[in-house]
């Protein structure tokens, strides 16, 4: 493991935990109890999409099948995120106490772990932790002396494309195909991995449950904003101080965190990674919270001596090597969105053309086939309407035809 | 890459799990919603294009196929589904839910009009310079939304170069737009897999096994990928050029053989609905185009039925009567190139089961380089050979070095009904109005039988014929209603029928040099069975494998296109399941007109094994001419 733990402070993830608590407090409780608690809790999913977590387990308990999975997303892939890396390494209990408590909800007898390419060096640590687990009976058959409840983890280590950590793209390279979206519906809860009935879940979602699981649904609630409950871990990078993890409460604003980090002369905030959106100054008093910025995350933070259209750039060409091709507006959208970066860098566009890419973005988000194609123009559009004065200044402006 | 040969498709492009029930009526499996405000009901799992066809509101589509799953990536299906944030792509969403449905919104026809625009951006080609001109997917739906610029502009330089190293099968990925249809044919509908998308993101292209030329994967040739390629961007190796060489060079004797499929559909490249036969005009239109003799090779398909029914008995014999076990049963046929070549990869330890007896073809182009031009007084080297089929494959099976034992190349050049098309529309015909024409003597007389070669289980059901009628001395009529043996017909992917020999008869003298008598089939139960598309062939070649029921086969019928070479990769474009029962349905109501119903009857084939073939089916002379050997290719012969 990396170097001793660095003790963080936190209200709910990185509060005190005892290793396997929460699959004994989850084994006294029935599963509506537990599905109960997870609803009032309010909890969404952190991998970014934001679905609600006690909905995603009770449509995979629903499901009929004498086969399920549960799938823990630890591809982490999204530029600028490393919180699930964190986790892994110092709080693995929370991660994998919160899987055995979901198979035993959703009546699944294998966990696996989609662990990200170049995490590869954590494998052998994480797999010594399952076997103390497996020792402890907090793992195996009969678990905990719960007759009939069997529960095992494996960890699969993923090829390093960004789209793996879409689920459906994660279930098809589970299963040795490439690693390209599928259509949906139907929904992995229903038809997922082997075609079984499959729950994919982020790290970072299953450590908070274990604490809610704990602690319960009304201690979590206290913490967040009126529709954001809790907290969530942030992952901060760019000019700042002090770069890290850091675990906030829901409804925080953006000004916060850089006076948190250390910020000085930030001109602009990219929330939510690559396919996140980017906001000026004149927007860091709003907050992280699903009523106003949803994110899975990252918050890279950019200071005035960075030249925005760059920035964009390079977002844009990361979505151009990492669409995984299959569909159009995806695979050649997001090169015409670059092409539009280098036509205005070489001032040679019209706001036309730039009209016309602005359109396809929209098509883009709404006619792609998974979430990277309907997220990578974020970006695009954000930093051309939050900067356009740097953008088009820098440029000596477009001539309008 | 990974080898993607014997893996199943991706699941993303399986069909989707929701099957559609039989009675969803009585199930009360019927779903109310609304299409365009209009209120309808269709069953559950139907997915929204279908349930927009089944109302007459078009939608679009340039991924979907009807013979294959599910893809649901080329997004200009898209339409909108109230309460949905994002498009649904109309032809991967099945219907669970009471839900309403838009498909002309704004914001449907701004993203149809942009991913149309983004793929012509990459599409290199001019549409004047393209087979598929006039009849390409593409370029209708530029016309459908009335494309007059280049909106994200247009590539300008070629990226890829057009491989055309197979015989059968060209492919300029410079055309592709990645529907990827071709791959899920070929994984999926044929279970070879030999193309796959390769890379990602805006590199992703399809391309084969470590980039080799396709003339050097282990691709079959049966040129399905083509059929439902939406573009230009696979088509067949055409010969066109040669051929009018060959017919401009008044020393060649310029011969075409035309196969039983062709005629059926070749009306379809001329605006005529599917299920026309155009046998008659299509004579008229060779000969006005200068083929210096036409013929039919249904007259050479009663002469493999002849050779590979005789085989089936001699093998049998050997089996039952010399208690020689070593022999291979089931037989095999072998008249589709496409199925051979498919065997010889996968299953190179059942080459011997495959009836030695060539394809009808190449039959014919062992005759026609030999006896035809003895009894015609030509130099057999100005004998150009053309044969007019419904398949790529046979591209590939004319150039098989073993196909020369007339001394000469047996077989000049494939044409597929698609490339004949082109040359009549070129001289200036218009096929349907034509006055029809017979077929050429010596060879004029084809029978019923060699016609319904064309379709799946026509093979098994021209050599029950002449074999049950051989072996029991009854009139085939006697024993099938009309001569019809309908157990071996219809479009199942696998077929099995079997039918007990009750009563011998005396054996016939064309083969009484073979044969004491059949008293030993006495009591014998034929069993036989029929396969269609080698993704079904593989199903009962694994049987046999597992001695399952299909191991108890005394004789099966494998093509390797769906349907049979009526759908054929030669074939007209469009494809699909009504079209292909059309083709059939031409083909067996034309054979019911027919003189001859059986091949053994036909006089102009007896007359050929009585002046030529004169040690008999399955003799010395027929065995050097018309039987031929094949190889175990396994992965790496290709
Ligand atoms: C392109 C793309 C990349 C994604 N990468 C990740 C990832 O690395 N980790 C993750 O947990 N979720 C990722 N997701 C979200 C997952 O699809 C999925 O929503 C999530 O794993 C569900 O877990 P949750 O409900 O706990 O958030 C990604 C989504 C997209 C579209
Ligand atoms: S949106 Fe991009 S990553 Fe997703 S399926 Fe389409 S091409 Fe692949
Ligand atoms: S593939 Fe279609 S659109 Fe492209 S050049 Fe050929 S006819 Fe035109
Ligand atoms: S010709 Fe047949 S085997 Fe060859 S690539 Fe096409 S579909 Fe596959
Ligand atoms: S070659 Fe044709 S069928 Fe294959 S992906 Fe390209 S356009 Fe589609
Ligand atoms: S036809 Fe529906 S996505 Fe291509």
């Amino acid at each position: 493991m990396e170097s001793g733990k660095t003790k963080r402070s936190g209200t709910v993830i990185f509060s005190a935990y005892e290793r396997g608590a929460a699959i004994k407090k989850a084994l006294s409780l029935s599963r509506n109890d537990i599905l109960f608690e997870l609803k009032n809790s309010g909890l969404k999913g952190r991998g970014g999409a934001g679905f609600p977590t006690a909905t995603k387990w009770m449509l995979t308990a629903a499901a009929v099948s004498d086969k399920k999975y549960l799938i823990c997303n630890a591809d982490e892939g999204e530029p600028g995120t490393f919180k699930d890396r964190v986790l892994l390494i110092e709080y693995p209990e929370l991660v994998f106490d919160a899987m055995v408590v979901g198979g035993y909800t959703i009546g699944a007898d294998e966990g696996i772990v989609y662990l990200r390419g170049e995490y590869e060096y954590l494998i052998d640590s994480l797999n010594d932790y399952l076997e103390e687990m497996r020792k402890d009976n907090l793992l195996g058959e009969n678990i905990l002396g719960k007759n009939g409840f069997n529960f095992d983890i494996k960890i699969f280590l993923g090829e390093g494309a960004y789209v793996c950590g879409e689920e459906t793209a994660l279930i098809e390279s589970l299963e040795g195909q490439r690693g390209e979206a599928r259509n949906r519906p139907p929904y992995p809860v229903n038809t997922g991995y082997l075609g079984k009935p499959t729950c994919v879940n982020n790290v970072e979602t299953l450590a908070t449950i274990s604490h809610i699981i704990v602690k319960g649904s009304e201690w979590y609630k206290q913490f967040g904003s009126d529709k954001s409950k809790g907290t969530k871990l942030f992952s901060i990078s760019g000019d700042c101080e002090r770069p890290g993890v850091y675990e906030l409460e829901w409804g925080t604003k953006i000004s916060e965190v850089l006076e948190l980090v250390g910020a000085k002369d930030a001109k602009a905030v990219q929330v939510g990674g690559a396919s996140g959106i980017c906001l000026n100054s004149s927007q860091f008093d709003r907050t992280l919270a699903y009523e106003d910025i949803p994110t899975g995350g990252s918050i890279i933070i950019f200071n005035k001596s960075r030249n925005m259209l760059k920035v964009l750039k390079n977002f844009m060409e990361f979505f151009v090597e990492e669409s995984c091709g299959q569909c159009t507006p995806c695979r050649i959208g997001n090169v015409k969105l670059l092409e539009g970066i280098k036509m205005i860098e070489e001032n040679k566009f019209t706001f036309k053309q730039i009209n016309k890419l602005k359109e396809l973005a929209e098509t883009m988000k709404i006619a792609s086939k998974c979430g990277l194609g309907q997220s990578s123009p974020n970006p695009f559009l954000s930093i051309l309407e939050n900067f356009k004065d740097e953008i088009f200044n820098h440029s000596g402006g477009g001539s309008y035809a | 890459m990974r080898r993607n040969n014997n893996v199943r498709a991706p699941e993303s492009q399986k069909p989707l799990k929701i099957d559609i029930a039989e009675n969803p009526e009585d199930l009360g499996a019927m779903i109310n919603i609304e299409i365009n405000e209009k209120k309808v009901s269709v069953p559950m799992g139907t997915t929204i294009l279908q349930a927009c066809r089944q109302n007459q509101v078009h939608i679009p589509t340039l991924c979907h196929h009807d013979d294959l799953c599910i893809a649901g990536v080329c997004r200009v299906c898209v339409v909108e589904v109230e309460g949905m944030k994002t498009l649904q792509a109309a032809c991967s969403f099945p219907i669970t839910s009471p839900i309403k449905i838009k498909t002309t919104s704004p914001r449907v026809r701004r993203a149809r009009k942009n991913i149309l625009d983004l793929l012509l951006s990459e599409h290199y080609g001019e549409c004047y310079a393209c087979v598929r001109n006039n009849n390409c997917e593409l370029q209708a739906l530029a016309k459908e939304y009335g494309v007059d610029h280049y909106n994200f502009g247009h590539i300008e330089k070629p990226k890829f170069r057009v491989d055309n190293s197979s015989y059968a099968v060209v492919r300029d990925m410079n055309k592709c737009i990645l529907c990827k249809r071709c791959v899920r044919t070929c994984i999926d509908l044929q279970e070879v897999g030999v193309l796959e998308a390769i890379n990602r993101g805006e590199a992703t292209y399809i391309g084969t096994f470590f980039d080799k030329p396709l003339a050097d994967v282990i691709c079959i040739n049966c040129g399905q990928c083509i059929n439902r390629c939406p573009t230009g961007a696979l088509h067949a190796n055409d010969p066109r050029d040669e051929i009018w060489a060959a017919i401009d060079d008044p020393t060649k004797h310029v011969i075409i053989q035309t196969a039983p499929s062709p005629r059926a559909a070749i009306g379809e490249e001329f605006g005529l609905e599917p299920g026309h036969s155009l046998t008659g005009e299509m004579n008229t239109a060779l000969r006005r185009i200068g083929f210096d003799a036409v013929f039919d090779t249904n007259f050479a398909a009663d002469l493999t039925v002849m050779e590979e029914g005789t085989e089936l008995l001699l093998r049998l014999h050997k089996l039952l009567v010399e208690g020689n076990t070593d022999v291979a049963i089931p037989q095999f046929t072998s008249c589709s190139p496409g199925w051979v070549k498919y065997l010889e990869h996968f299953y190179p330890d059942f080459i011997n089961h495959l009836s030695s007896a060539k394809s009808p073809q190449q039959m014919f182009g062992a005759v026609l380089k030999t006896f035809y031009p003895k009894i015609k007084n030509i130099d057999p080297a100005n004998i150009v050979t053309v044969a007019v089929m419904p398949c790529a494959a046979k591209k590939f099976e004319c150039n098989r070095p073993e196909m020369t034992d007339s001394g000469f190349k047996d077989i000049d050049y494939g044409l597929t009904t698609r490339e004949l098309a082109q040359m009549i529309k070129e001289a200036g015909i218009y096929l349907p109005e034509l006055p029809k024409s017979e077929f050429d003597d010596p060879f004029g007389d084809a029978s019923g039988a060699g016609l319904i070669f064309g379709a799946t289980g026509g093979v098994m059901e021209a050599a029950l014929r002449t074999v049950l009628e051989l072996v029991t001395g009854e009139k085939i009529e006697n024993i099938f209603e009309n001569a019809e043996i309908k157990a071996v017909r219809g479009f199942e992917g696998i077929r099995y029928a079997e039918i007990p020999i009750t009563k011998v008869g005396p054996v016939p003298d064309l083969i009484s040099h073979l044969f004491k008598d059949f008293k030993w089939l006495e009591g014998v139960t034929l069993k036989v069975a029929v396969a269609h598309g080698t993704a079904n062939a593989k199903k009962v070649l694994e049987d046999i494998k597992n001695g399952g029921k299909f191991s108890e086969c005394q004789f099966i019928e494998f093509m390797a296109c769906p349907g049979g070479c009526l759908g054929g990769g030669g074939q007209p474009i469009p494809t699909n399941a009504e079209i292909r029962r059309k083709r059939a349905e031409a083909i067996y109501k034309e054979e019911r007109t027919l003189n001859y119903r059986k091949s053994h009857e036909n006089p102009k084939l007896i007359r050929l094994y009585n002046e030529f073939l004169t040690d008999g089916p399955c003799g010395s002379i027929s065995y050097k001419l018309l039987h031929t050997t094949y190889t175990k290719r396994g992965s790496f012969i290709v």
